[in-house]
């Protein structure tokens, strides 16, 4: 059998899924997506996806809403991914392209064990777990998503973040020759993120890898990226490649773009109107009738405490 | 250009009205087949939006093409252009009021007052009124040429106010906004080039011959 095989492997990784992702990079390289397909998952002829590998020993994990699920078919082709084109059907179409094996997510700063690990690593780091969150976006639509991850904190922990370790960064791929987004100027690239650690830590922030039992597709932020619920659609940084802790509050991207519109906290929050637009309301995706947006976006019983005293309106 | 005759006129207007229902009828057919992505509330208002903007710089475009073009028949097609971006304006504030906020009209009084963008968009839209209600012959009879073309001079105030609009909504990616500013600058400069001209041309004319 043909198996491309990274001369340095270990036995003990030899693990069934990892197998079937190497034939899969082998069969797509030889242009046989369909047939990679159909080796090991099951799908309506009528709707083969490219990245539709299902992930392993996926666990329904706590948090999750009973809501009904935003369909698979909205949840990949409404995308917000700037670096692929800013027409939300730009990224699936422009996503394929990017290359998600092999993949590397360096640590770095106020961490003891800064290092870097790779995508299988991260895969195995801890349990994975479906957590069907509620998405919303700061221009006032929301879906419902059911992600496939961990908490973040269990990568943070065995970094181990030091004492100055008070924020966290999350810095996104920006390859031109992969992403013709970027060739325009609409955000500094590479896009970046953050968070406090505290937020960070989180039970509820997710290291997130699928969605919907399945590996992330490419425009939803493959092979790995972080979903804060509570936080609009733009703080939960996609395809990243570099995640590090500092002392002081790291410059965000669209803090940067328009620092009066999009503040480093960005918590949905329907007190709190965008500049220009009210955010009391919002449409989930699939129904007619706009819905009022829920404090913290509904998750304020876990995460209001984290906020405690501060001005929320100054705080935006 | 050959001047063209009645007839050819009536079938360039006829094939110009099948034309301009294009990007409707793509709405339409998109939007019974399910094919308006996953907010089709947000695609018709884009669309109605843009189209709006479009039209309205198609008409304005009338007059230079003419002059340059010397293509006269070109005036015969302006009203119906006109008509067009109201149409398609009328769509998209139905679609805000309908779709969008479902006749909360506490919520649209809001916007129209806070959302400077939504209160740009509105005056445009409020202004075209009265453009539209005065595009028949018989209402250019009415009040007359000269008041009627001061009325209908209503239309750069309009088209700024339109490209302000969609300047001032968009999150960030100002290239659309961009495009039809740029436009919208050339069709009014050009204006005002010619203008400057005329002007100008008058002035040297010995005083004793101007009538």
């Amino acid at each position: 059998m043909l198996i491309r095989r990274p001369p340095d492997i270990a036995p003990s990784e030899i693990t069934p899924p990892d197998l079937y992702r190497r034939r899969r990079a082998f069969l797509r390289s030889a242009g046989l997506i369909a047939a990679a397909v159909g080796t090991g998952v099951v799908l309506p002829a009528s709707r083969v996806r490219a990245a539709a590998q299902k992930l392993p020993n996926t666990r329904s994990g706590t948090f999750s809403t009973t809501e009904d699920r935003t369909p698979y078919e909205d949840v990949t082709t409404y995308n917000n991914f700037y670096e692929f084109g800013t027409d939300k059907d730009e990224p699936a179409q422009n996503a394929r392209s990017l290359k998600t094996r092999p993949w590397t997510v360096a640590i770095e700063g106020e961490v003891r064990k800064a290092r870097t690990i790779g995508i299988e690593e991260l895969l195995r780091l801890a349990p994975l777990e479906e957590r069907v969150y509620r998405l919303r976006c700061v221009e006032g639509w929301s879906m419902v998503v059911p992600w496939v991850g961990y908490s973040l904190r269990e990568l943070i922990r065995r970094v181990e973040p030091t004492g100055n370790a008070k924020y966290v960064e999350f810095v996104t791929v920006a390859d031109r020759r992969q992403m013709p987004g970027l060739a325009y100027p609409v955000l500094e690239w590479p896009y970046a993120e953050g968070l406090r650690l505290d937020e960070a830590m989180h039970p509820l922030s997710l290291m997130c890898v699928g969605l919907y039992g399945e590996v992330l597709p490419n425009q939803n932020g493959a092979p790995v990226r972080v979903v804060i619920p509570w936080k609009y659609g733009f703080k939960s940084g996609k395809s990243i490649v570099k995640i590090r802790f500092t002392q002081t509050q790291p410059r965000t991207a669209w803090n940067r773009a328009q620092p009066r519109e999009y503040g480093f906290y960005s918590n949905v929050n329907p007190e709190v109107d965008h500049p220009r637009w009210s955010q009391a309301k919002e449409r989930r995706i699939g129904e007619f009738r706009k819905r009022p947006t829920l404090m913290f976006n509904g998750y304020a019983e876990q995460v209001a405490s984290l906020y405690a005293g501060m001005d929320l309106k100054k705080n935006f | 250009m050959k001047a063209l005759h009645n007839g050819q006129i009536a079938w360039v207007r006829r094939a110009c009205f099948v034309l301009c229902l294009v990007p409707l009828g793509r709405l339409v057919w998109l939007g019974a087949r399910g094919g308006l992505g996953a907010n089709p509330i947000e695609a018709i208002t884009h669309s109605t939006g843009w189209w709006t903007l479009a039209f309205l710089m198609l008409t304005l475009a009338v007059t230079p093409l003419r002059r340059l073009t010397g293509m006269n028949w070109l005036l015969r097609l302006r009203r119906m252009l006109g008509l067009f971006a109201f149409f398609h304006a009328a769509l998209h504030f139905a679609t805000y009021v309908w779709l969008d906020q479902f006749f909360d009209w506490t919520a649209i009084a809001k916007d129209i007052v806070k959302r400077p963008f939504i209160t740009v968009g509105f005056a445009a839209f409020v202004l075209l009124v009265p453009l539209a209600a005065t595009s028949s012959n018989a209402m250019v009879r009415r009040l007359g040429a000269v008041r009627w073309q001061l009325l209908h001079r209503l239309v750069y105030p309009i088209a700024i106010l339109g490209v302000t609009h969609f300047w001032w909504l968009v999150k960030k990616d100002l290239t659309e906004p961009v495009l039809f500013a740029c436009v919208l600058v050339l069709l009014l400069g050009a204006r005002l080039v010619w203008r400057a001209r005329t002007v100008r041309a008058v002035a040297r004319v010995p005083a004793a011959s101007v009538r």
